[in-house]
């Protein structure tokens, strides 16, 4: 045996020593370039960079890692107000999205017109059932209309949330970047009658 | 391997075996045997044509010709095309006889095939269910076997549009009855027998008692299902003397969903998001693996550039795999979360990059028939070239001194968990498992798929096969992961990610295809049966995490209980994938 026995376990520990120090290098080093490393877009972007060294978490909540414009999450119809201050759905009801989403959790309804018998291009209902969404994207990929979307796109589509199939789940307020969506939670009657239903039928 | 030789060999064969017949329906390959000559068939191609790694064994259920079939996938480790045979048995009474005992890789995938499709295999060593538990009713890969909330046969189902009469999830309650008991079964009183079911294969080893020692009792331990070292729930019954093991079975299915019945049900585009959650670690190389499958069925291609990005997102999901798994392996010695959470620095900014690319860290979804789904975003090029040149190569090598000559890491794991290269052909052990233990087989090379034959690259090969080599053998191949990347850089030229236009509803001649990647954890293959109907008539994954699990006992064997832990580590499993 040539080398020294615990000469590996000394290098290791090295490296975790170098890891430990280049925490506080890099705050100082930022300290003394008189910039800030923590709650800053500047020191955020830094920390997730190719040259990250040291501290590379993020402090979540009061810090949020930006999101990419293909991030997906759930998705939702887009509408358009028109110049009389309505809103219109941009979705025709053609059903695309509905037969290509893997888990089935879309129900649209159309209807006809009762005058002419013409499919009216506007959903009646739209449903989506986020408990079994599994966020893959398919429906807006293939949306001809661009009117579901599961990204935000700079501020210019308007996210309608669509109360009918919001579960509560709370998936889109931590994604929301312009913390626009408040979530309100169960009301205890709902919460009580959920509970109830479970016992009366076990 | 050229195509001459294949067809030579082909000859020769029917000669041998008059019986033999080639599979006439269109689109299909290979050869139907007699199951009364299959053993002799089998070991003949062994023995004397070299296909001695037999990877794939399923059945797929042919109900309207009143036919079960077991199709057996056959390849050389000195690389090249595969063999396919086949047997078909008689849908009331199947009856196929075992190759378990010439191929122990063949064994877990037997049982499945009993377990899923009802078919029974004469002389199998352990015949019981694999996935689903032992009060299972019925087979569910049958195609007349419908799951409880049974809808339609296949996706879209119709009543989402246009009537769109929303059915809540709740709706379908919970708390009502969605399992199908057999008749005059209480669960209650199952505990006794199906646990019996478990241990029968332990118990039932005679082992001969030294006279020179002191005599000890044998005992059986449960490691799992709930152990942090299991890597999810997976569970090891293991038979030990003192604190050796002697026997060790592996049980799993406890995450079983059936994964391949979901599969039959969607049209072939659904199935892209569902592999992501196969092997939750590497979702852009099962991708791969279906894409390729469904693409030899269309006969399409993709163009250049959408085949530079599926390299380049292979080896990036290769780089994060192995990472993750040097870092858990490491926790499983022992060395509590400050490895692995070195590892996961880089793991994170690869993550960046897929969610940058295809919106989702781990569910990528990315891949589709003759394309991709989006080209790269601005910038994300420029990320991946500064991420590959400047920083991973840096990393990785201070892994390598962080760990590599570590004394503890060298005791607790050097001639530990020995997989001799003979053992680990038979049992089909594939991947890191298989090259570590000598043979370097690696389906990037032995037989490419995509642009692979392109690149220049070292297939990475250690000889001792323990768990200390498979930790070597995942570092050299992140090396030779960042060379490919670094020319897949090089050469990415510009032009369409999409053969056509993308379309929703792909027509898929009838046929069969396995396609198969070299994936991270081992040969990941999809074996797809078309009908021509928008869904696929089987849809098949040979998990390369559920396999690898057959040499487990053998790499056990004799070798501290300590240590199971850690063998299994070395593997690395992902029970996703496992269970399916």
């Amino acid at each position: 045996m040539t080398d020294m026995y615990g000469k590996g376990m000394l290098k290791g520990l090295g490296v975790t020593f170098r890891h430990f120090m280049n925490t506080y290098l890099e705050d100082i080093r930022w300290l003394a370039r008189g910039k800030r490393r923590y709650y800053t877009e500047e020191g955020i972007e830094n920390r997730k960079s190719t040259d990250a060294s040291g501290i590379f978490t993020v402090q979540y909540p009061e810090e949020k890692l930006p999101v990419p414009e293909e991030f997906r999450f759930i998705p939702f119809l887009i509408y358009e107000v028109n110049e009389e201050g309505e809103k219109q759905d941009r979705c025709t009801s053609c059903g695309i999205c509905a037969k290509v989403c893997p888990p089935q959790c879309i129900w649209i309804e159309r209807t006809n017109n009762p005058e002419t018998g013409r499919p009216i291009p506007e959903p009646a209902e739209f449903y989506i059932d986020v408990d079994i969404c599994m966020n893959c994207g398919l429906c807006a990929e293939f949306c001809p209309f661009d009117a579901i979307k599961e990204e935000q796109h700079n501020g210019k589509a308007v996210a309608s949330v669509i109360s009918a199939s919001c579960k509560g789940c709370g998936m889109c307020n931590p994604v929301c970047p312009s913390d626009a969506i408040d979530l309100i939670g169960y009301t205890n009657d709902e919460i009580e009658g959920m509970i109830e239903s479970m016992i009366l039928n076990a | 391997m050229s195509e001459e030789v294949l067809v030579e060999e082909k000859t020769e064969l029917e000669e041998r075996f008059p019986e033999i017949a080639r599979d006439q329906r269109n689109g299909y390959e290979g050869f139907i045997v007699p199951a009364d000559k299959l053993i002799d068939f089998a070991v003949t191609l062994r023995d004397e044509f070299g296909y001695d790694f037999l990877s794939s064994v399923t059945g797929v259920d042919y109900m309207p010709e009143d036919k079960l079939e077991v199709v057996y996938h056959a390849y050389q480790t000195t690389g090249g095309p595969g063999f396919v045979y086949k047997v078909q048995v008689d849908r009331e009474n199947p009856v196929v006889p075992s190759l378990s005992n010439e191929f122990p890789g063949a064994e877990l995938q037997e049982r499945e095939a009993w377990d899923l499709m009802g078919i029974r295999f004469e002389n199998h060593p352990n015949h019981k269910r694999v996935l689903t538990w032992e009060g299972f009713e019925g087979h569910p890969l049958r195609k007349d076997w419908q799951e409880p909330f049974f809808e339609e046969e296949g996706k879209p189902f119709k009543s989402r549009w246009p009537g769109g009469e929303v059915i809540r999830i709740e709706d379908n309650n919970p708390f009502r009855k969605n399992v199908d008991y057999p008749q005059g079964f209480d669960p209650g009183k199952w505990q006794e027998a199906g646990q019996a079911v478990v241990y029968e294969n332990v118990v039932r080893l005679d082992h001969p008692v030294s006279e020179t020692a002191i005599s000890t009792d044998q005992i059986v331990v449960n490691l799992g299902p709930q152990h942090p070292s299991t890597h999810g729930v997976f569970r090891m019954v293991v038979r030990l003397e003192g604190e050796t093991v002697v026997d060790l079975e592996p049980v799993m299915g406890y995450l079983h969903r059936n994964h391949e019945k979901i599969g039959e049900r969607n049209t072939f585009l659904m199935n892209i998001p569902f592999t992501d959650r196969l092997d939750y670690f590497n979702s852009m190389s099962n991708n791969f693996g279906y894409v390729l499958a469904v693409e030899k069925l269309m006969g399409t291609k993709p163009p250049e550039r959408a085949e530079y990005i599926r390299v380049m997102m292979a080896e990036l999901t290769r780089i994060v795999n192995h990472l993750a798994a040097i870092g858990f392996l490491l926790n499983d010695l022992g060395a509590f979360f400050t490895p692995l959470l070195y590892a996961f620095e880089e793991r994170e900014m690869i993550l960046d990059i897929f969610e940058a690319v295809s919106g989702s860290r781990m569910m990528c979804n990315y891949y589709r028939f003759a394309g991709v789904a989006r080209d790269l975003p601005e910038g994300v090029f420029d990320q991946v070239k500064r991420f590959v040149h400047d920083r991973l190569p840096r990393k990785i090598d201070e892994l390598d001194t962080f760990l590599t000559n570590n004394e503890i890491i060298r005791t607790r794991t050097i001639g530990i968990g020995v997989l001799t290269a003979e053992d680990a052909i038979t049992h089909s052990a594939a991947g890191p498992v298989l090259r570590a233990s000598g043979v370097p087989y690696d389906v990037r090379r032995a037989d490419p798929y995509g642009i692979y034959d392109r690149f220049e690259f070292d297939v990475a090969v250690r000889y001792h096969g323990d768990i200390y080599d498979r930790y070597l053998l995942r570092l050299d191949e992140i090396r030779q992961s960042i060379r490919i990347l670094e020319q897949v850089i090089r050469d990415m030229p510009e032009g369409p990610v999409q053969e056509g236009k993308p379309q929703y509803q792909v027509r898929v001649p009838a046929g069969e295809a396995y396609g198969r990647v070299e994936g991270p954890k081992g040969e990941l293959g999809f074996y797809v049966v078309s009908n021509g109907k928008p869904n696929p008539w089987r849809y098949h994954v040979r998990a390369p995490s559920f396999i690898n699990l057959t040499p487990l006992g053998v790499m056990c064997k004799n070798y501290k209980i300590a240590d199971v832990v850690s063998i299994l580590g070395s593997i690395d499993i992902v029970l996703g994938e496992t269970d399916r």
